[in-house]
């Protein structure tokens, strides 16, 4: 299956004016700033919680907790998917006890990755409360899950496919929509 | 790393590309973590069903499988061998049948008897993991051991490892001399001579029947087990005669580098080829080759549970 680009939604400057906006609703959404904590679904949303986890410092002048959180072993699928895909490391090296967690993905498509990582964070505690947070939703829920807080709404077909590029991962900020090809 | 697991079984290191070995151990990186939280557990196994069908007596090896198997939330059946129905005469092959037959999906196989496990991973549809088959290999072992060096050491290729013992009949050592020296790690073995299997250079190893040779240089030391019960008769004088031999002590310990690791597989027979000091020292790393062997086994669970070919 190969993949056609179709557009380009979000350059690189417009990736971070959304993750400025959502850190400034984090705080807006939150006083109490002493608990909370970021924690990213690997592999983006780990690298966007970083980059939020800075832009809340740097806005209020607190250190936030970040953790990285692999959902794997928590996926609903595999049983049906070929073959076993690679467990990347969780790292979330505070206690969630009572904390208010932001949790931080690239794409919010179906809600099946956000249920996983739900089940992958209360395995860690008890949270006070999670919040959401996408870089951008594309719609077609299959699980009632709703972002807290979306960079960007992009209404999509499912034929299509919405591909968040990180530099760290892929070389460049981008976000772009590109069409399955048959 | 593009390589997938394909295999249904995992039987010894000796099949294994270095791409396997490797996936196993980042695999192994992963899972490590989730024995450090306050709730041991992810649910990746639930639903599947786990046999341990050991045939020779452990402690380690065994209770490690099930906590791997139980903090994946599987369901775990043990079967001993003295309340077994092959002491009523049914083979291995019809046991391990009618197991197959009440839909298990892993069996995790330990027999004195080297190729056990291998003969049911060709009779049977259920993954198969060695855990240790007569003298030839105990995978898992081999792996922990590997992981547990890495995680001190970095890497693998160009250390220098010595193993030390009872080497004819160890399949630690087996497992051992595989993994490492498909990793590019430098592997002497050292031991006496009645202890030492022939041909055993074909492996890639260099052969010292001198302990201070395999201590000089030497980043890792392995010392084995002297295995009385697989010993037909006597292969050494004494306990005492191999202990001032062979047995790792303070005094040998002087030829050895500043930051060398000392493993052991266990159990360990204390004053025999480990004195009490150096098995609690500071450069022993035994008790965190225990931890990391439940890792090794939830990664090893997790590969094969995801192989959906099964060919009886």
């Amino acid at each position: 299956m190969n993949l056609k680009e179709k557009a380009k939604v979000l350059d690189a400057e417009q990736i971070d004016k959304a993750l400025i906006r959502i850190a400034h609703e984090v705080l807006e959404s939150n006083k109490d700033t002493g608990s909370l904590a970021i924690v990213g679904i690997r592999t983006r949303g780990a690298i966007l919680a970083q980059r939020l986890a800075g832009k809340i410092g740097s806005i209020a002048g607190v250190e936030v907790p970040v953790g990285a959180l692999d959902i794997t072993l928590y996926r609903d699928d595999l049983t049906t998917v070929a073959e076993q895909p690679v467990v990347h490391k969780t790292e979330i090296d505070f206690d969630i006890h009572d904390r208010v967690i932001v949790l931080v993905d690239d794409v919010l498509y179906t809600g099946r990755t956000i249920r996983c990582a739900l089940d992958a964070l209360i395995d860690f505690g008890r949270p006070r409360s999670i919040q959401l947070a996408v870089l951008v939703d594309r719609g077609h829920r299959e699980l009632p899950i709703r972002a807290d807080y979306a960079g960007k709404n992009i209404p999509t077909s499912q034929k299509e496919t919405v591909q968040v590029k990180i530099t760290e991962t892929d070389g460049a900020d981008e976000v772009v929509v590109a069409e399955k090809e048959e | 790393m593009a390589v997938t697991w394909k295999k249904k079984d995992l039987l010894d290191l000796e099949s294994l590309s270095t791409q396997e070995i490797e996936l196993i151990l980042e695999t192994t990186g992963s899972f490590k973590e989730i024995s450090q939280r306050p709730i041991k557990k992810v649910p990746t196994l639930r639903g599947q069903t786990v046999v341990l069908f050991f045939f020779e007596p452990s402690t380690r090896t065994r209770t490690s499988f099930e906590l791997a198997a139980k903090r994946m939330s599987a369901d775990i059946v043990n079967i001993q061998t003295g309340s077994s129905s092959l002491t009523k005469g049914e083979t291995l092959k019809d046991t391990a049948r009618n197991i197959e037959a009440m839909k298990v999906n892993i069996i995790i196989m330990r027999h004195s008897s080297s190729g056990a496990p291998h003969l049911l991973a060709r009779s049977v549809a259920p993954s198969i993991i060695n855990a240790g088959d007569g003298s030839h290999e105990h995978p898992t072992q081999g792996l922990l051991d590997i992981f547990t060096i890495k995680e001190h050491k970095k890497k693998i290729n160009g250390l220098n490892v010595s193993i030390i013992g009872d080497i004819a009949h160890s399949r630690v050592a087996r497992s051992n001399i595989w993994g490492l020296v498909k990793l590019g790690a430098n592997v002497t073995v050292c031991g006496p001579a009645t202890l030492m299997p022939p041909e055993i250079e074909k492996l890639g190893v260099k052969v010292t029947y001198d302990i201070k040779e395999a201590i000089e240089g030497a980043d890792v030391i392995n010392m084995l087990r002297i295995q009385l019960e697989r010993q037909g008769q006597s292969l050494f004088p004494s306990i005492r005669d191999y202990s001032m031999s062979f047995g790792l002590d303070t005094e040998k310990m002087k030829n050895a580098k500043k930051d060398v690791l000392i493993m052991h597989p266990g159990p360990i027979n204390r004053g025999v080829e480990i004195t009490p000091d150096i098995a609690d020292g500071p450069y022993s790393v035994i008790l965190e080759q225990v931890t990391n062997g439940i890792a090794v086994r939830m990664a090893v669970l997790y590969l094969v549970s995801g192989v959906k070919e099964r060919v009886g």
